[in-house]
């Protein structure tokens, strides 16, 4: 069957975790890797997977885009190139699936509206943060039941999983995850907190998820909803479990969550970036699914 | 004859009732009783007070609990009767931001303790740049001390330092660190950091050590030490302001304060304050012992209170699991799943 074929820009564990992902997919297939140090390891790993890689930035990828039929770029950067390199891209007609907090595109977490962007053929998508995915799909299943004024959610990370960048951009993870909890899980007002824990061995991703909603809740259909959307995460992210909850506290629904990784590159406690890789992945093949179906043509997109 | 041997060593006393004492009241202390206690703290001639929320700026959420007012709101009213005394704020980067620090300083505060786990210091560098670029005077403030041994914390300090942290504080967070330790840590800093970094140290009083413990830093080089009034602060409370005071005078180290006023503020305003007395007790000392994040306590009691499972046990069991400040949702979490374990809990719950 065909595939479409992808690249991958950034050479660090993210963009290493997703050609083990691309790879088992049924409709991408992983092509090219684009890295800045030539003697890297990531780089040096991808040509050991197979792939062809530069050193040069997407400024080396260029030259073959269309020579080798990329249609879809993911972006695991950072937000100060994103732009430069999603404009270069999508005027070849690449689609970029952008994992860095650039935020350029819609933010898009899979369950809650991938349709929708796949529908208006968006040709770049934000994925947020690993917080922002690992809560969103929870807070929209209790917002689709009766409106919740505000969602509050704290991400427990393991140190070991926490890279240099995000370290010294917090703020930008603070923000960005608070506003698409708004945005894209329907609350009216969010807040989201982190917490980088060093413990050993390294303690697995944990979310609590709390909802306000303006009326008393209901109970059953905010648990049946909540479970059905853990199902729909769970067929991508299969380490996403329920560890407590929901309970229910006058108007405040809480709910304990844990997501172990798949253990592909990312060692199973660093569920926060591999649920950002599968993430990035379900979202690509949707949109690879319809370019095979002949139902979406992706198209140059010119420079403003 | 000497005093003692620290006779006129100076020290810089930072009152933590009104930030650390939040999390004893639940966060629930009035502007009107803040604006009491600060001008009470300003007349005793207390140098430094920290104002805002228990867990700092960006601190109002359901994670830590609601104030009646918002930060802003409780520096300003502070920040405009003081005659002396410096306001601070506490900033955790991961829940505090740098607009929250800006609209801080806005109105009033001038110090800031820039506060990261005792391992996790590169999380702070834009927040302490920053309170520099407005010109505050900052700290980087280490967290739950006693899970680094001393040649981390150095290692932390310097890089807190490097971004621009005036005074690098050891923060015993949990009242875990024994005296030794205490001195350790602070003599290695002191060796380690550039001479014109200050030291601080912020005890709590779980084991009963405030007070040497702070004594202790003082001899190491500490020049600033953190404590509240009757120690109202979270678990067994900082290290009692008053009593600190009072030993501090003894031994001849200058704070400046009026220890008598500390006295009669301690006795007349801070305890009839109190929702509970602050003192070492079972849970309290539990945190001390296990080396859990004194904040824990409340919350712990009333996990207990609601899934029945002894608020002693919840917090072994936290101590074991290695939760840390901010992890305060874990609490019930944890709560939860014993009380399943031990049949407490409806499985459908």
């Amino acid at each position: 069957m065909k595939k479409i074929k992808c690249a991958l820009i950034g050479s660090g564990n993210i963009g290493t975790d997703l050609i083990y992902k691309i790879r088992r997919s049924e409709v991408l297939e992983p092509v090219w890797m684009v890295g800045i140090d030539a003697d890297s390891e990531g780089l040096k790993r991808a040509r050991d997977m197979g792939l062809k890689t530069t050193a040069e930035g997407v400024d080396g990828l260029l030259p073959h885009v269309q020579a080798d039929d990329i249609q879809i770029a993911f972006d695991a950067t950072s937000a100060y190139v994103h732009a430069e390199n999603s404009r270069k891209l999508n005027a070849l007609g690449v689609m970029m699936i952008d994992l860095t907090p650039a935020a350029i595109g819609p933010l898009c977490v899979p369950p809650v509206n991938l349709r929708e962007h796949a529908d208006k053929l968006e040709m770049n998508v934000n994925m947020i943060s690993c917080a922002g995915q690992a809560t969103i799909p929870v807070i929209s299943a209790v917002s689709s039941v009766q409106p919740v004024a505000y969602a509050e959610i704290i991400a427990s990370l393991s140190s070991k999983s926490v890279g240099p960048g995000t370290r010294a951009n917090l703020d930008e993870f603070t923000y960005t995850t608070s506003n698409a909890l708004v945005k894209v899980g329907g609350a009216r007002t969010g807040k989201a907190l982190a917490v980088i824990n060093p413990a050993e061995p390294p303690m697995i991703m944990r979310n609590t998820i709390y909802c306000e909603t303006d009326d008393t809740p209901d109970q059953a259909a905010i648990t049946a909803s909540v479970l059905a959307m853990i199902t729909e995460v769970q067929k991508y992210v299969p380490g996403y479990r329920l560890v407590n909850g929901p309970i229910f506290e006058g108007n405040l629904v809480s709910i304990f969550m844990e997501v172990a990784g798949l253990g592909d590159y990312l060692p199973t406690y660093a569920g926060n970036l591999d649920i950002m890789t599968a993430a990035a992945t379900r979202t690509a093949e949707m949109f690879a699914s319809e370019i095979l179906a002949g139902k979406l043509t992706l198209k140059p997109v010119e420079a403003a | 004859m000497a005093k003692s041997k620290l006779e006129g060593r100076k020290v810089t006393f930072h009152d933590m009732c009104l930030r650390d004492g939040m999390h004893a009241k639940r966060e629930q202390i009035s502007v009107d009783q803040m604006v009491q206690v600060a001008t009470a703290l300003d007349r005793s001639n207390v140098p430094m007070l920290q104002v805002t929320h228990g867990a700092g700026l960006g601190g109002n959420s359901i994670q830590h609990g609601r104030a009646p007012a918002t930060n802003a709101e409780y520096i300003s009213a502070v920040a405009e009767k003081m005659t002396q005394a410096t306001v601070s704020v506490l900033l955790i980067p991961g829940l505090g931001t740098m607009d929250e620090l800006d609209e801080a300083y806005a109105v009033g505060a001038r110090s800031v303790h820039v506060a990261t786990h005792s391992t996790e210091a590169d999380t702070s560098p834009q927040h302490i740049a920053h309170a520099r670029k407005l010109g505050m005077d900052t700290t980087g403030f280490l967290m739950m001390a006693h899970l680094n041994d001393a040649a981390g914390l150095v290692e932390q300090g310097k890089l807190m330092e490097s971004y621009g942290a005036q005074t690098i504080y050891v923060t015993d967070s949990a009242g875990y660190m024994l005296t030794d330790d205490v001195t350790d840590a602070i003599t290695r800093l002191r060796d380690a950091l550039n001479p014109e970094t200050g030291i601080g140290f912020h005890g709590h009083h779980n084991l009963g050590l405030g007070v040497a413990n702070s004594i202790a830093a003082i001899a190491a080089g500490a020049s600033r030490i953190d404590a509240s009034v009757a120690g109202l602060g979270a678990g067994a409370g900082n290290a009692p302001l008053e009593v600190l005071a009072a030993v501090c005078d003894r031994m001849g180290i200058v704070s400046g304060v009026d220890t008598f006023a500390l006295m009669d503020m301690a006795e007349d305003i801070i305890v009839p304050l109190m929702d509970h007395m602050v003192r070492v007790d079972r849970e309290s000392l539990t945190l001390g012992f296990a080396g859990v994040y004194s904040t824990f306590l409340l919350p712990a009691k009333r996990a207990s209170a609601r899934f029945g499972v002894p608020a002693r046990d919840i917090l072994i069991e936290l101590g074991k699991q290695k939760m840390i400040g901010g992890q305060e949702d874990m609490i019930q979490d944890t709560a939860m799943t014993m009380a399943r374990e031990r049949g407490l809990l409806d499985a459908a719950e």
